[in-house]
């Protein structure tokens, strides 16, 4: 079995691809967050006479099959992802390591009820549980949302889970507890230095799942409605006009990829 | 041995109760969750708007007990679970257990197939790359397990049908039914299963041929090739299948997503078309289905688990 070894600083392992990773999330975020200032266009206009066209000066995109802005979509369905996988990362990390430091501490019912909600969560894949959750609000933001943190928040918590457990018996975080230090201080000052370099790899492994999720959703048609931009759906939409317009379909599966890479390589270790 | 089997065996059917429970739940409130007036809802999915009427809401209402406490029904929708009474799917008004015979063996092929493939192409290339570190091959293949895991199974799936479907023609893009169709969506499950099961048979099998023990066969004068076979290959072998009880989780999802992308007849593909028609009873069959097919194929890996590995065995 693979166990979970503790990184001793952040970007101690392979620092190449972390700064990779890094320039191209940044390159994707300046993209997304930029393109409405210099190309203000909405990504929901049709315009029924230039479909599929092809890239020009002032589409640099194209359109796709209802003469929507390619550009102005792409970048708002980026948005889209990037927020997303951001905002359930973090409403997964935190609640994930307090439990995990909670329950690794405190031990005893504690931990074994917080274990029992965990393993009720992992018996299943991730992805069937967004599915169901995603049905019951069909279309919704906060379906998706709320699916994908509840999926996410157990990797974190077994994980800290475990580290703590051998940590609190250290011998340093024991000194420090004899000398009356608060329960704050020793988090701050023996775990989370410990704990940091791992929640950071699965924070981000954590955002490429969520990136996953959505284009999944979005593509079997069960997560978020047209006419909003989102890359699965888009691909979905765009598929029946590859022969027309490959680099129309082509556009959404890029960036799929370079925003699951980017966090991929973030992660710094082997794809998993 | 047996006592090891013993103990794997009880811990899945835990398992595989708290995956019969959670879908039970969870489809319980995707019933009472849903938007409008529930009853007439399915009436109209089951016999068409136009022939919906009030007797038609009321029957659906009675057969799925809408009317009564949501205490109440959750006890009886977990009882009949619980008996194996998974009802009729409201589209087809086929009993779900037929449907689910009927799509289960497509899936398993599919996986299965995936699974085989992936082992094919994987842990080969993986250990190559691991006898020959930090060369061409090794720097290729991270360069390409990195690349195959940031594109989701369906891209994949599209990429495979834009090249060989599209572009070469060479293979049929969707459908079901001769070998050829098994094809695509085969590839384009195990290509990602593939670059993680590289990825890990290329670590172990860097760490084995630098352990001592490897060393010292090589020393009292066994070839590369003998080496490899009698001191390598099993202790590769262990992480490489305890891992793809890790990847299981991909397969099954991605099972879910390339089936509808490629049409294909299996419980992925209804559990979609489920979802999207609302259609609550093939909605829990499929997802139960899912959910089990996981802890099986999970259990099978620690069996093999167990199987290459004396270690975890108590003596």
């Amino acid at each position: 079995m693979t166990t979970f070894t503790l990184t001793p600083r952040w970007l101690a392992r392979r620092p190449n691809a972390r700064y990779m990773g890094l320039v191209l999330l940044v390159l994707l975020l300046l993209f997304a967050w930029l393109t409405p200032w210099l190309f203000p266009a909405d990504p929901a206009r049709q315009n029924l006479l230039h479909t599929l066209a092809t890239p020009s000066l002032s589409e640099p995109l194209g359109t796709d099959h209802l003469g929507r802005s390619q550009l102005a979509r792409l970048a708002s369905a980026i948005r889209l992802s990037i927020g997303l996988a951001l905002l359930s990362v973090l409403s997964a990390a935190i609640p994930g390591v307090l439990l995990g430091v909670a329950a690794g501490w405190r031990g005893d019912w504690l931990d074994r009820g917080l274990g029992l909600v965990a393993d009720c969560v992992l018996a299943m894949p991730g992805l069937l549980l967004v599915f169901m959750l995603a049905a019951m609000a069909p279309g919704q933001f906060w379906s998706l949302y709320v699916g994908i943190a509840l999926v996410l928040w157990v990797e974190y918590f077994r994980v800290v889970r475990a580290a703590t457990r051998s940590l609190v018996t250290s011998p340093q975080l024991q000194a420090s507890r004899l000398l009356g230090f608060g329960k704050v201080y020793l988090f701050r000052r023996h775990l989370w230095p410990e704990l940091a370099p791992s929640v950071l790899t699965l924070a981000a492994f954590g955002a490429a799942n969520a990136v996953l999720a959505v284009a999944a959703l979005g593509f079997v048609s069960i997560g978020l409605r047209p006419p909003t931009a989102e890359l699965g759906l888009m691909m979905t939409e765009l598929l029946p006009y590859y022969q027309e317009a490959p680099w129309v379909l082509l556009q959404p599966i890029a960036a799929v990829f370079l925003l699951v890479l980017s966090f991929q390589l973030l992660a710094g270790r082997d794809p998993r | 041995m047996s006592q090891a089997i013993v103990r794997l065996l009880v811990s899945r059917l835990l398992q595989a109760g708290l995956v019969a429970w959670a879908v039970g739940t969870l489809t319980f409130l995707l019933t009472r969750a849903l938007p409008g007036d529930m009853a007439y809802r399915i009436a109209a999915g089951r016999y068409g708007y136009e022939n919906v009427d009030r007797d038609a809401a009321q029957a659906v209402a009675s057969e799925l007990n809408l009317d009564s406490h949501p205490l109440s029904a959750y006890a009886h929708w977990l009882g009949d679970l619980l008996q194996g009474k998974l009802g009729h799917s409201l589209v087809s008004g086929e009993p779900v257990w037929q449907e689910l015979g009927h799509q289960l063996g497509h899936s398993l092929d599919l996986a299965l197939t995936a699974v085989v493939l992936a082992l094919l192409i994987g842990p080969p290339l993986g250990m190559l790359a691991g006898l020959r570190r930090g060369k061409a091959l090794d720097k290729a293949s991270l360069v390409a397990a990195t690349g195959l895991r940031s594109l989701p199974p369906f891209v994949i799936g599209l990429l495979l049908i834009m090249l060989f479907s599209v572009t070469l023609g060479w293979l049929p893009a969707a459908g079901h039914g001769t070998a050829a169709h098994l094809w695509l969506p085969a590839l384009s499950l195990a290509l990602g299963l593939a670059a993680v099961s590289a990825r890990v048979s290329r670590n172990a099998m860097a760490r084995v041929a630098s352990a001592p023990f490897y060393a010292f066969a090589m020393t009292k004068g066994l070839s590369p090739q003998r080496t490899f076979w009698r001191h390598g290959l099993r202790n590769v072998g262990v992480p490489v299948v305890a891992y793809l009880g890790v990847q299981l989780i991909y397969l099954i999802e991605g099972v879910v997503v390339v089936e509808s992308l490629f049409a294909w007849p299996g419980i992925g593909h209804a559990l979609v078309h489920a979802l999207v028609a609302r259609d609550v009873p093939m909605v829990q069959g499929t997802a139960l289905a899912m959910g089990l097919l996981f802890v099986a194929l999970n259990t099978l890996v620690d069996l093999a688990c167990l199987a290459i590995d004396p270690r975890r065995r108590p003596a």
